[in-house]
């Protein structure tokens, strides 16, 4: 048994507190970016006109084939020569995470839309509404509630995966460990420690979604 | 050769059997019906033990179903189940069904139990079908393979659950005519059945229940002819009628 | 910006060394291939085991199998990465403790295979149990009514079809399994991800490494994909489906 000591965490709060707070602000800039752009995205993937559909299938496919830490790098890379001049890790982690995440959300929508039973868009039709009315008013709302739960389980998998912004060295939760670990020379205590937050925060989560899963089977 | 004595079983509070007694002698074919919900198939799944109970006591062959120390898979092995939805295996062919528990609990080489199977299939007229899986069969063509693989384990007594509930009607006569058969040749059965007709032709008893209670245990003809209570006159009424 | 294009760049030699980039490349798909097959064949075999567990009547396994699962979900595959690599030495006796961090032959390869194939087999489990309890209740009992053991109807009977039921959504695992093997790079599995960040800063040729470690990735998706389905399609029973649903 090596010899521990977890004095280290008392001094290492504050540091841990501005890197958690970054990755809190990365997973619900990235969510709810994610899911706006997901559901243009699931909207145009379900839409008659066959090129916007193609277009949007393959980005998705594209997003979901490749490796996360793979589109982290290529972000990275590519952002700059697109706005002319070098951005932040953290601002390349957040375009690259709302951009990754719109493809999973994407078809959560899907499937969540396509849950909605087609009379339903007779009926709103029958009532005289338009395209865009039926979508907002009828199909999304219940869309979402369907799929709820998903997205939401989606969401924590997207806090988990933050913690790959290492792969450019952006500050989150998991890089201020790392640094306050190196600079105590107690690298094994900070790791311990960080895998108790993440710990503790998405099982807190997932017994919530669970929760939320029994109320919305009894409310149907 | 089963012996049901005082037997109760609760699923939390409800009570879904009261004091249930009841025996099926050696050779004998005895039938039980009810409404649904009667406890019926409860009933004749705590023979073979796979419904817990918690009063009252099992024998079968001697044998104390509810007593911790016996070896339930191997009297299981001795006590033949047919079932209301078949329950063939779907990813083993017609033989495969026959032969697994064959050699798999009693220990039979491979050829004894495929000899057994054919000779089995054979009797319940589906020989040329060994080869095929169940989703390739009608409902009265599985639940003949179901009841012949029963046979193969050289049962001392057969229970029925229901078995031709779940078929189209012109599937029925088929089942029943292999049953019947079976009952000539003095095969032990308990059969749990809403056909009225198999009855009367070869149950020896019939057993009504009602709410988890055995309500009338009587001699298949005095239940047809006279039976004692309003719940079983009401019952025979509604199912002989329709 | 500018960027200057050199597809010539895969066979150019790296600095100081007599390897090409190319090579770098080939070595990298080398390590995902096998940390992802290593992984795979961990996280099939306990995750079956597990989602077997996680189904059984009594409480105790489903337990066990439960917080196994929530242990293995809640963590960041990465931070588990370090977690095997930086903690668990220090957890075993201080001989054993040394020989892993000094002389473990291949240590960074066996901790993310290992690594992986654990975080992969909380996932198969769930799979699995979802599988088995798609399974109608009779099947159980009717292998039971035979007189199989509980053991033997898992064998013979429950497994079988569950893995069959299960197999489209274990593709899209073994899928995530060669995506998730990238995170190995933060250990010093010299994998693709490794080898094309290093590429990348020792040839400043990002886009053109990036574009071929993509491609990479594709090839051992699409691979997989095709696999599985062979394996689905080897394993179909006739009038199965129809009744599965």
């Amino acid at each position: 048994m090596g010899e521990f000591d977890f004095t280290v965490w008392q001094p290492s709060l504050p540091f841990i507190r501005d890197g958690l707070l970054f990755t809190l602000r990365l997973t619900l800039v990235a969510m709810s970016g994610g899911i706006v752009i997901g559901t243009l995205l699931a909207l145009a993937r379900l839409s008659p006109v066959a090129p916007l559909s193609r277009i949007a299938g393959a980005y998705v496919d594209l997003m979901r084939s490749v490796p996360l830490v793979l589109v982290i790098l290529w972000f990275f890379l590519v952002i700059p020569f697109i706005s002319g001049a070098p951005v932040g890790a953290e601002t390349s982690a957040i375009i690259t995470f709302t951009a990754f995440e719109a493809a999973f959300y994407c078809e959560i929508m899907r499937s969540g839309i396509q849950s909605v039973p087609r009379g339903q868009v007779d009926a709103a039709r029958a009532l005289g509404l338009g395209q865009a009315q039926t979508m907002i008013h009828v199909i999304l709302p219940q869309a979402v509630r369907n799929m709820l739960p998903v997205l939401l389980t989606q969401t924590i998998v997207l806090f988990q995966d933050t913690s790959l912004v290492y792969a450019i060295g952006a500050k989150d939760m998991l890089k201020a460990a790392d640094i306050v670990g190196k600079n105590y020379n107690r690298p094994v205590e900070m790791i311990v420690l960080s895998a108790l937050i993440y710990f503790v925060i998405c099982f807190s989560l997932s017994l919530a979604v669970k929760q939320l899963q029994k109320t919305v089977a009894i409310i149907r | 050769m089963i012996e049901i004595r005082n037997l109760s079983k609760w699923y939390g509070q409800t009570r879904v059997l009261a004091d249930c007694s009841t025996h099926v002698a050696k050779g004998e074919v005895v039938v039980v019906c009810g409404p649904s919900g009667s406890g019926k198939s409860t009933l004749i799944k705590c023979v073979n033990g796979l419904e817990p109970f918690a009063r009252g006591s099992i024998t079968v062959d001697g044998v104390s179903v509810g007593d911790p120390g016996t070896d339930l898979p191997r009297l299981r092995a001795r006590v033949g189940m047919v079932f209301q939805h078949f329950e063939l295996f779907p990813h083993m062919s017609v033989e495969q069904n026959l032969a697994l528990a064959q050699i798999k609990v009693l220990g039979r080489s491979k050829d004894e139990a495929a000899a057994r199977g054919v000779a089995l299939l054979d009797r319940v007229g589906l020989r040329e079908h060994a080869r095929k899986f169940p989703g390739q069969l009608s409902g009265g063509q599985q639940q003949r393979v179901a009841i012949a693989r029963a046979l193969a384990m050289d049962p001392v007594c057969l229970l029925f659950d229901e078995p031709t509930s779940a078929l189209d009607p012109e599937m029925i006569g088929e089942v029943l005519d292999v049953m019947v058969e079976l009952a000539r040749t003095g095969m032990t059965m308990m059969c749990v059945s809403h056909e009225m007709g198999f009855a009367r032709k070869v149950a020896k008893r019939v057993v009504f229940m009602d709410h988890g209670e055995i309500v009338e245990d009587a001699p298949a003809a005095q239940f047809f002819e006279a039976p004692a209570s309003e719940r079983a006159r009401t019952f025979l009424a509604r199912i002989l009628h329709h | 910006m500018n960027y200057h294009w050199n597809w010539g760049i895969f066979l150019e030699q790296v600095k100081g060394g007599d390897e090409t980039y190319l090579d770098w490349l080939l070595t990298g798909l080398g390590w995902t291939l096998a940390v992802s097959l290593t992984a795979w064949v961990i996280a099939l075999t306990l995750g079956i085991c597990i989602g077997a567990l996680r189904s059984m009547p009594s409480r105790l396994p489903v337990m066990l199998g439960n917080a196994w699962v929530e242990l293995f979900r809640n963590i960041p595959l990465l931070v588990q990465m370090f977690l095997w690599f930086f903690v668990m030495p220090e957890f075993l006796p201080r001989d054993w403790s040394l020989w892993v961090k000094q002389d473990m032959p291949a240590k960074e390869f066996l901790t993310a295979a290992l690594c992986l194939g654990l975080f992969t087999s909380a996932r198969v489990a769930e799979q699995v149990r979802a599988g088995v309890g798609s399974l109608p209740r009779g099947q159980r009992d009717a292998a039971l009514a035979l007189g199989l053991t509980l053991p033997q109807t898992y064998r013979h009977v429950i497994l079988p079809q569950a893995l069959r039921i299960v197999i489209p959504p274990l593709t899209s695992e073994f899928m995530n399994v060669f995506k998730n093997s990238s995170v190995a790079f933060a250990i010093g599995v010299l994998e693709l991800t490794f080898q094309a960040r290093q590429m990348q800063e020792d040839s400043e040729q990002g886009i053109e490494t990036f574009l071929a470690v993509t491609l990479l990735y594709f090839i051992c998706a699409f691979a997989a994909n095709r696999g599985m389905v062979l394996i689905e399609a080897r394993t179909r029973v006739p009038g199965l489906i129809a009744r599965t649903g």
